[in-house]
């Protein structure tokens, strides 16, 4: 059981090529993290695996637990167990937090069947009671004057809500104070489990201190171009992107 | 030989004959009105206030009124809405089938065919008053000549109406026009809501209806008005609003337009009072090829008083919407502050909405702005909420939906915001079954 990226190659609509042979293999019940400087493509990687149409995939492949995930639509991919944190969530006016949610797990079941709104309930207070949410986030349009802690703690309650196979983070730490910050990892913590597999997006080192990754890589220029265990990441603390090989950094 | 009619003849060939139990006065201006009808002219290209409006629509000579309602249990059923009303009335062709009211002594809620009769006096000095200055004159008039009941109310001073007046316009049967009329009067520092239902009896009959509301909102009083336009695709509305503003009063008017193959409104508030508050809102789902065509004026005659004006169109398929606004502030008005938003949500690159707001001010120190806005679902939306699992049709529809809930919240009511969003959704489902 595994998120599978093989030799992943992405361009933009315009031609320009963004992910230059992306290969990768989260197992469920682990935890990685991809880090790299701006404009790696680690954002990029995100968006193809969740389906963005933005992008176009030139070569390669992605499957979650051997299903083809290239083959299916953006919904499709998340109601299969795709789950993307968003850096950057949209806004959607008029459309409470809630009713989002229920949407989004309603959309799960089959057709004619409609959701218990009373155990929905129930289940997302608890939710948010964990990422010490305010009750009126429920009845608030989505991410709509949301300060960025609040869009970020709003998309980990979303991902605790759906309860996918592989989620995929993407620079969740950013615009978080360090208490915003440990609330965000304790949902995300809560959520690890032997079924589950993350890809964390970072930038920097101060996430993982509060997620302990199981594997770290680091993506340049397109590509994953190192591997290792935790000290990675310490590492890159310490000395910055510059101990990578001027080679590694730059594509072939 | 006798003149066999197989079909009615149309309600354009002859005067209406005024019921012999109405009012005198009533006789004089329902003659008076079917001169005025016959001698103004039927609008044409060229017409400011008919700028891009589709001119074959005006072509009712199909039409014919009709007394005759065969499935009144049926419609008296159906007429639900709100979850126990303070008064409810249900009219099929302007024939009153069912009332009922639980209201508070002293308030006058009666069809207006009784009213004339019994508060001829009241009526006389309230109906009708203004000029049709947004375009549709010769329809008002045609309205005026054909008038045969609609609701009265007069909320007398200090009475707070709790609850909802729920009035259910039924139209039944081929080619049947119908001219309902609302007069609602309230007294100083009083309160009342009332919501017109516009519906049709089936889906298949071409119908027309041609409606007109006084709304007169005394002193400190406050005036909620709804209209919810859901006839079926193959009818034609003009419905004209008319709302004077007296001061510290607040006036609310809400247009829902899902249903009708072609609708025209023309809304006009005046604020007449230093205090006085209007709120003008209006949200249409175009689909296929529905045709809304709504032109607004904002009348600032006194100084000190407030309007704010929102218009949300969602446009489907090959739609179009016409808005025409215009906030106008009277010399020596100042201190005004009104306010105008026209804003189009494009679901379909093929719709068509044509927006024209304006603004002329002839008194100093005012604050106004006015402004329209059209614009696609955008990607990043639609990419976010398919991301959940939604799927796209569902991802729009939900996007559509909060974009109308922006004008209906501010009703302030939430089993009425309920009741329209119900409304609302049924359109939705009708556009994603295909409008079967």
């Amino acid at each position: 059981m595994s998120l599978v990226i093989t030799d992943l190659h992405a361009t933009l609509e315009n031609g320009t090529e963004i992910l230059k042979g992306v290969t990768l293999e989260i197992p469920a019940g682990e935890v990685h993290a991809i880090m790299g400087p701006n404009g790696s493509g680690k954002s990029t990687l995100s968006k193809v695996i969740s389906g963005h149409e933005g992008y176009v995939v030139t070569g390669g492949s992605i499957t979650m637990d051997g299903e083809d995930l290239l083959a299916m639509s953006i919904d499709e991919r998340s109601r299969a167990g795709i789950f993307l944190a968003f850096q950057y969530p949209a806004e959607v006016p008029g459309v409470s937090n809630a009713n989002f949610i229920r949407a989004a797990l309603q959309a799960r079941l089959p057709k004619g069947e409609e959701l218990d709104a009373v155990a929905y309930y129930k289940n997302l207070y608890s939710k948010m009671d964990l990422l010490e949410m305010d009750r009126k986030f429920t009845a608030r349009s989505v991410n709509e004057g949301f300060s960025g802690g609040e869009k970020k703690r709003n998309e980990i309650l979303q991902m605790m809500m759906l309860e996918p196979k592989y989620s995929i983070l993407d620079e969740t730490d950013s615009g978080l104070d360090i208490d915003a910050l440990k609330i965000v990892a304790k949902g995300v913590n809560a959520m690890r489990s032997p079924q589950r597999g993350m890809l964390l997006i970072t930038h920097y080192q101060r996430l993982l201190d509060y997620i302990a990754p199981d594997h770290v890589h680091v993506m340049a220029a397109g590509r994953i171009v190192r591997s290792g265990g935790p000290e990675l990441a310490l590492e890159l603390e310490k000395h910055g992107y510059d101990f990578l090989k001027e080679a590694e950094l730059v594509p072939a | 030989m006798p003149a066999v009619l197989e079909h009615p003849a149309s309600l354009l060939d002859s005067a209406p004959e005024t019921p012999a139990a109405f009012p005198a006065w009533f006789a004089e201006r329902q003659c008076a009105a079917w001169q005025r009808f016959l001698d103004l002219p039927t609008p044409k290209r060229g017409h400011e206030m008919w700028r891009f409006s589709s001119f074959k629509q005006l072509d009712f000579s199909a039409f014919a009124r009709s007394a005759d309602v065969s499935q009144s249990t049926s419609l008296v059923q159906r007429s639900t809405a709100l979850e126990s009303p303070a008064a409810k009335f249900v009219f099929a062709n302007d024939e009153l089938l069912h009332s009922e009211s639980k209201l508070p002594d002293g308030v006058l809620c009666l069809p207006l065919a009784e009213a004339l009769v019994s508060h001829g006096d009241l009526v006389r000095s309230h109906f009708m008053k203004q000029d049709t200055r947004l375009g549709s004159a010769k329809w008002t008039a045609l309205h005026e000549a054909n008038l045969s009941n609609g609701l009265f109310v007069h909320v007398p001073a200090n009475v707070e109406i709790d609850g909802t007046i729920e009035v259910f316009h039924w139209l039944s049967g081929e080619n049947t026009a119908i001219f309902p009329h609302t007069l609602v009067i309230t007294g100083a520092n009083s309160k009342v809501r009332v919501v017109d239902y516009f519906q049709s009896a089936n889906d298949r009959d071409p119908g027309l209806c041609i409606a007109v509301n006084d709304l007169i909102a005394g002193p400190g009083s406050k005036l909620d008005y709804l209209a919810i336009q859901a006839f079926n695709e193959k009818t034609k509305v003009i419905q004209v609003n008319e709302t004077g503003v007296a001061r510290d009063a607040s006036a609310t008017g809400f247009i829902l337009n899902t249903g009708a193959a072609w609708a025209r409104n023309e809304s006009l508030s005046r604020l007449e009072g230093e205090g006085s508050r209007s709120d003008m809102l209006s949200v249409s789902v175009p689909a296929r090829e529905q045709e809304y065509d709504q032109r607004t004026f904002q009348h600032h005659v006194s100084p000190g008083a407030y309007s704010d004006l929102l218009y949300k169109n969602s446009l489907y398929d090959t739609s179009r919407t016409i808005f025409s606004g215009l906030i106008f502030v009277d010399e020596g008005a100042h201190r005004t502050d009104a306010y105008q938003t026209c804003r189009n949500l494009f679901m379909s690159e093929d719709a068509e909405a044509n927006s024209m707001p304006g603004l002329e001010i002839n008194a100093d120190d005012v604050k106004c702005s006015h402004g329209s806005t059209s614009a696609a679902i955008s990607d990043e939306e639609i990419f976010y909420l398919r991301a959940r699992g939604i799927d796209p049709v569902r991802a729009r529809q939900l996007i559509a939906r909060g974009f109308s809930v922006e004008v209906i919240e501010r009703l302030g009511d939430e089993k009425v915001e309920e009741m329209v969003l119900r409304f609302l959704d049924d359109k939705f489902s009708h556009i994603a079954s295909g409008g079967a």
